[in-house]
């Protein structure tokens, strides 16, 4: 087993096991830092595959961004770990039928004549000069373009769509405008008056 | 320097490459904790001196050994971990906080050629790396259990993300101008050019035409290491010292560690692709590390020049700067920097 193996099973047996984490894990926030930890690790994975710019896109994004917010809400939850036991078997049936499913799915995805050695030979390996995210950026601005224009388009809706839902304007709410605390003069405060001085 | 290093490459056989990098490691973290100690040496005598006092002038001659000082007292204080706290987590959280700090540097070139690992995705690894210091604020602050650590960490979530956006376009003008992710070449890139043939280097590195991003890169750099004025996180003020309420001896320093190596990795990250790193400002002088360490150092002092003079801002106000003022300016500067690139004003064929 040459290095790259070793560091492939090490890899993904802390992913494997923190994914596990996440599900098992009692407390929320011990659950989104596993769930962190394996985000770590597929980046890890991806390096391996010589994949840097998405290896590294997905730490900066989902580690740096995303699961920090998540964080952010996860720890404000006030929760009563015995309430989150509750309802364990009611709702058991409904969460075998779906992992039996997935894992269904999986097999036939993974068993297909369509994967597999035979089906999708290992490619050559890459250059000493090959860049990765140059590549990428190739495809992305050339073949794929209008599908690349299309995603992002989406996107916007998505975001301008969720600050809409939440935008909310209450009548009566007496609070402060730090843009027009910033634009203050101090003309607008101060005025000075000029008195000629009385006299007794 | 080959052929001096042959007979202990042979001594230590396959295991040589590891043994190498363990040691091109020590050399580079070695010399920046020294730097880190003295950086707090630096700021309280500057900021002494910018307040008409002397600071600290005790310790060894003129207080030059108060760093070390300072280190084995904190070293041989006990680290009391609070009975209601999370126990591993609150382990965790300064080694989360130093980690990325110390493990960015691995990337950062010091001279043509002298850096630890040159990858291709330089930068971007550096922004993915420095998107983790975070955790150990946050993870610090929920761990306590304590509601002034909970509030500062939540207001360093808050802040480091809003700021990052700004940062990461500031970034990407860079990158668009210098067509690449690696750090060398940007810094090489910034050596050509209509002023860098008349002898006045200076005037060709980034800052010139990206003076706007300049300004956002390095102010969001203070928000990002939570310096003064945007230190909201431990306002003293307000939440104590947020985070770091419930630390003592080492647990505490690994912070204070991490803030202030963050504090070189901005001015270092500056100097690089702002000001030319290791080029020399002016033609004919040759090139080399000390130009970095001058304007690191320069970085640097603003840096305690600037939370000598200002005072802390406001919690709304920091977040309406980061969002209401930087990201739109970034993103209209990225689009400008695009056309102008496009443009047949183009200075950067």
């Amino acid at each position: 087993m040459d290095f790259k193996t070793l560091v492939f099973y090490i890899l993904s047996a802390i992913m494997v096991f923190a994914a596990l984490r996440v599900i098992t894990s009692r407390n929320p926030v011990h659950a989104a830092l596993f769930l962190v930890l394996s985000f770590v690790t597929a980046g890890g994975i991806w390096l391996l595959l010589a994949a840097e710019f998405l290896a590294i896109v997905l730490v900066m994004v989902y580690v740096g961004a995303v699961m920090v917010l998540f964080l952010f809400v996860v720890m404000m939850l006030d929760i009563n770990l015995d309430r989150l036991r509750e309802g364990f078997w009611s709702y058991l049936p409904v969460g075998a039928l779906i992992g039996i499913l997935l894992a269904v799915e999986m097999a036939l995805v993974l068993g297909g004549r369509y994967f597999g050695l035979e089906a999708m030979p290992e490619p050559p390996a890459v250059q000493a000069g090959y860049s990765n995210t140059r590549e990428l950026g190739r495809l992305l601005y050339t073949d794929y373009v209008y599908p690349f224009e299309l995603a992002s388009l989406l996107l916007l809706v998505a975001m301008v769509v969720a600050v809409s839902l939440t935008l909310r304007k209450r009548k009566g709410l007496r609070r402060v405008n730090p843009s027009d605390q910033v634009a203050v003069k101090r003309g607008d405060r101060v005025e000075l008056v000029s008195m000629s001085a009385e006299k007794e | 320097m080959e052929a001096l290093l042959e007979p202990v490459s042979q001594f230590f056989g396959p295991a040589w490459p590891v043994v190498w990098t363990l040691a091109k490691i020590v050399a580079i973290i070695a010399p920046l904790m020294l730097g880190v100690a003295y950086l707090t040496l630096a700021e309280r005598k500057v900021i002494g001196y910018m307040q008409v006092r002397i600071g600290p002038n005790r310790v060894g001659p003129k207080g030059l050994l108060q760093p070390i000082a300072d280190g084995m007292k904190l070293l041989f204080k006990e680290i009391i971990v609070p009975s209601g706290a999370s126990k591993g987590l609150f382990i965790l959280g300064p080694i989360l906080a130093i980690a990325p700090s110390l493990a960015a540097w691995s990337v950062v070139p010091f001279n043509d050629g002298m850096v630890l690992a040159n990858v291709n995705a330089g930068l971007l690894l550096l922004l993915a790396i420095t998107s983790m210091e975070v955790y150990g604020v946050i993870i610090a602050g929920w761990a306590s259990n304590s509601k002034y650590p909970f509030l500062g960490s939540m207001r360093a979530a808050a802040q480091m993300v809003s700021y990052e956006v700004a940062m990461g376009f500031a970034l990407i003008c860079v990158l668009l101008i210098s067509s690449s992710l690696n750090l060398s070449d940007i810094v090489h890139s910034q050596g050509q050019g209509k002023f860098h043939e008349m002898g006045l280097s200076f005037l060709s590195w980034n800052w010139l035409p990206l003076l706007p991003m300049f300004i956002v890169f390095l102010i969001s750099g203070i928000a990002e290491t939570n310096r003064a004025p945007f230190d909201v996180v431990e306002g003293e003020s307000e939440v104590v010292a947020g985070h770091m309420v419930e630390y003592s001896g080492m647990a505490f320093a690994l912070f204070f560690l991490a803030e202030y190596a963050n504090m070189f990795l901005v001015s270092v990250m500056t100097a690089l692709l702002f000001m030319g790193g290791w080029l020399s400002p002016i033609g004919g002088i040759p090139d080399g590390f000390h130009w970095l360490a001058l304007k690191t150092a320069f970085f640097l002092f603003v840096f305690l020049w600037v939370r000598a003079t200002f005072p802390r801002f406001r919690y709304d106000h920091i977040m309406r700067l980061g969002w209401k003022v930087f990201i739109p300016i970034t993103l209209v500067w990225v689009i400008v920097v695009a056309v102008w690139m496009m443009s047949p004003l183009s200075i950067w064929k």
